[in-house]
């Protein structure tokens, strides 16, 4: 291929590297520490991170195996066939047949918001699910944008990348959790047993403290970049980034005028979401945006306006993929 | 795609295939033979068109290139997906010069750089009793399945599957059957 008006986007990909690269280098570091701690202080406390591991890594695999039942059931979603939602399912054909992928199982959640999420621990398993408010509130473009960039989170195998990435956190979220219990219901063992117990237990509170606070932003922070890449792919399949835009401009204002009520159940969902059920607008939206699952409403429009011009080459010269 | 890529999040759109479409004219006539189908001379190039001028440039430009032939004028139609079809008619014995007008389409894209646009082509079929018969090319795939729409948007699977028994070994046919997409309202079928 000579010339390409489809060439990636090298800072994103860059930036996605240099993030997860910064993931594994935490996860070597908490290792360690722990390993350091542990040795330095002879005390075996190996139970307790054996425990955290096991647990963490089981919730882990088990929401990303169930990830597709648990996301339906907490969105309330049903499952449609072609015959039930012939205009829905003809969208995702089309797209699918233009990506040349498997296409996912099709949902319909009746919830509040305007919003669409795929999910699924492989892209035979996966689900994609719209809103009824969405069907009703976009246009025929607008909807493609939407499950396009829905079915590019299949195809980037979005749930499985932030599962792994996501362990790390919740191994040194228990493991903060495991050692104060410890600390509190094994104190009366403390003199008996080991000398050194109580400031290693404290220790491994601390680093799995910062560490989790370190590897939340960091998830967080690949969870926007993904995002992006999620809407740079779909807006290339269709072709149409200004219908993408035009809908997600929709959804964000949809969003805005949702009570919170509504808000709070769909939080736990929101990495998967096409936007975020949070509200960015609110005073604190510097900090907000830091530990949000999506890139603001802004950032987005920007990145899919070069997309438009880069479609709109006339002569795009050559050019490596 | 590979494993690298899906990590970074960076799809690489998929180009088309566009040879296996020559072994159309050859399939036809065992076609007939089998199941009594001719083609009604009718095709269709489907695609995702971009927004923006350029694009729109390309496809006039496929149009003026197609009408030159002296035959039909090409019909442009937009189907209610935002999918564009450019239908090309011709005598029901020219299937040859039909392919290479949807070929003409195609390599126009591709050599502009928009090939992943393209979805389908659709060649259209009628036996005695006017079933209608559509035989679908996926680009991506660079296979081929049938389309047998009857009314009220069901599917004549009996006959698709006769059709696959009939040319299966003449053309790369689809194996994955939830491939098989229905194209309702295709133009030119």
């Amino acid at each position: 291929m000579a010339r390409t008006r489809y060439a990636p986007d090298r800072g994103l990909t860059t930036r996605m590297t240099l993030t997860m690269f910064l993931l594994g280098l935490v996860f070597v570091a908490f290792i360690a520490l722990i390993i350091g701690i542990m040795a330095a202080a002879h005390v075996s406390a190996a139970a307790i991170i054996l425990i955290a591991v096991i647990f963490g890594g089981g919730s882990a695999f088990a929401t990303l195996f169930y990830s597709d039942k648990i996301a339906l059931a907490a969105a309330g979603a049903r499952e449609v066939t072609p015959r039930e939602a012939p205009e829905l399912h003809g969208v995702v054909d089309r797209l699918c047949a233009l990506a040349d992928m498997d296409k996912p199982r099709v949902a319909i959640a009746p919830g509040p918001m305007m919003n669409a999420f795929a999910t699924g621990r492989n892209s035979k398993n996966s689900v994609l699910c719209v809103t009824t408010p969405l069907l009703e509130g976009l246009n025929q473009a607008e909807l493609e944008g939407v499950l396009a960039h829905e079915l590019s989170h299949v195809a980037h195998k979005d749930v499985q990348v932030m599962t792994y990435a996501g362990l790390l956190a919740i191994v040194a979220g228990l493991l903060v959790r495991f050692a104060f219990y410890s600390e509190l219901f094994g104190g009366g063992r403390r003199n008996s047993n080991d000398q050194n117990a109580f400031p290693v237990i404290l220790a491994i509170m601390a680093v799995s403290a910062v560490i989790y606070a370190i590897s939340f932003l960091l998830i967080r922070l690949l969870s926007r970049y993904r995002e992006l890449a999620a809407d740079r792919s779909g807006a290339l399949l269709t072709g149409q980034p200004s219908a993408l835009a035009s809908a997600l401009v929709k959804v964000s204002q949809g969003m805005n005028r949702i009570p919170t009520e509504d808000l709070r159940t769909a939080q736990g969902l929101s990495a998967f979401y096409f936007a975020p059920a949070l509200n960015l607008r609110d005073p604190r939206a510097s900090l907000a945006k830091l530990f949000s699952t999506h890139p603001t409403l802004e950032r987005r429009l920007e990145e899919l306006e070069k997309i438009q011009r880069q479609l709109g080459q006339v002569d795009p010269g050559p050019r490596a993929l | 795609m590979g494993f690298l890529d899906s990590l970074l999040g960076r799809t690489k759109p998929v180009q088309p295939k566009l040879d296996d479409l020559f072994g159309l004219p050859s399939a036809a006539i065992t076609l007939q033979a089998a199941t009594g189908f001719t083609p009604t001379g009718s095709g269709s190039v489907c695609f995702r068109a971009v927004e923006g001028g350029t694009f729109g440039g390309i496809q006039s430009e496929v149009r003026d290139l197609l009408d030159m032939d002296g035959g039909l004028p090409v019909e442009v139609s937009r189907d209610s997906y935002g999918f564009t079809w450019l239908v090309s008619s011709h005598m029901s014995d020219e299937i040859e010069a039909l392919v290479t007008d949807l070929h003409a389409v195609n390599s126009t894209l591709v050599d502009n750089g928009f090939g992943p646009q393209l979805l389908c082509t659709v060649v259209g079929f009628r036996d005695p009793e006017d079933r209608r018969l559509g035989l679908v090319y996926l680009y991506k795939r660079g296979t081929f399945y049938p389309f047998a729409p009857r009314s009220g948007q069901t599917r004549d699977n009996a006959l698709e599957l006769q059709v696959r028994g009939a040319i299966g070994d003449d053309l790369k046919f689809e194996q994955d059957l939830t491939k098989w997409m229905a194209l309702w309202g295709a133009p030119g079928l």
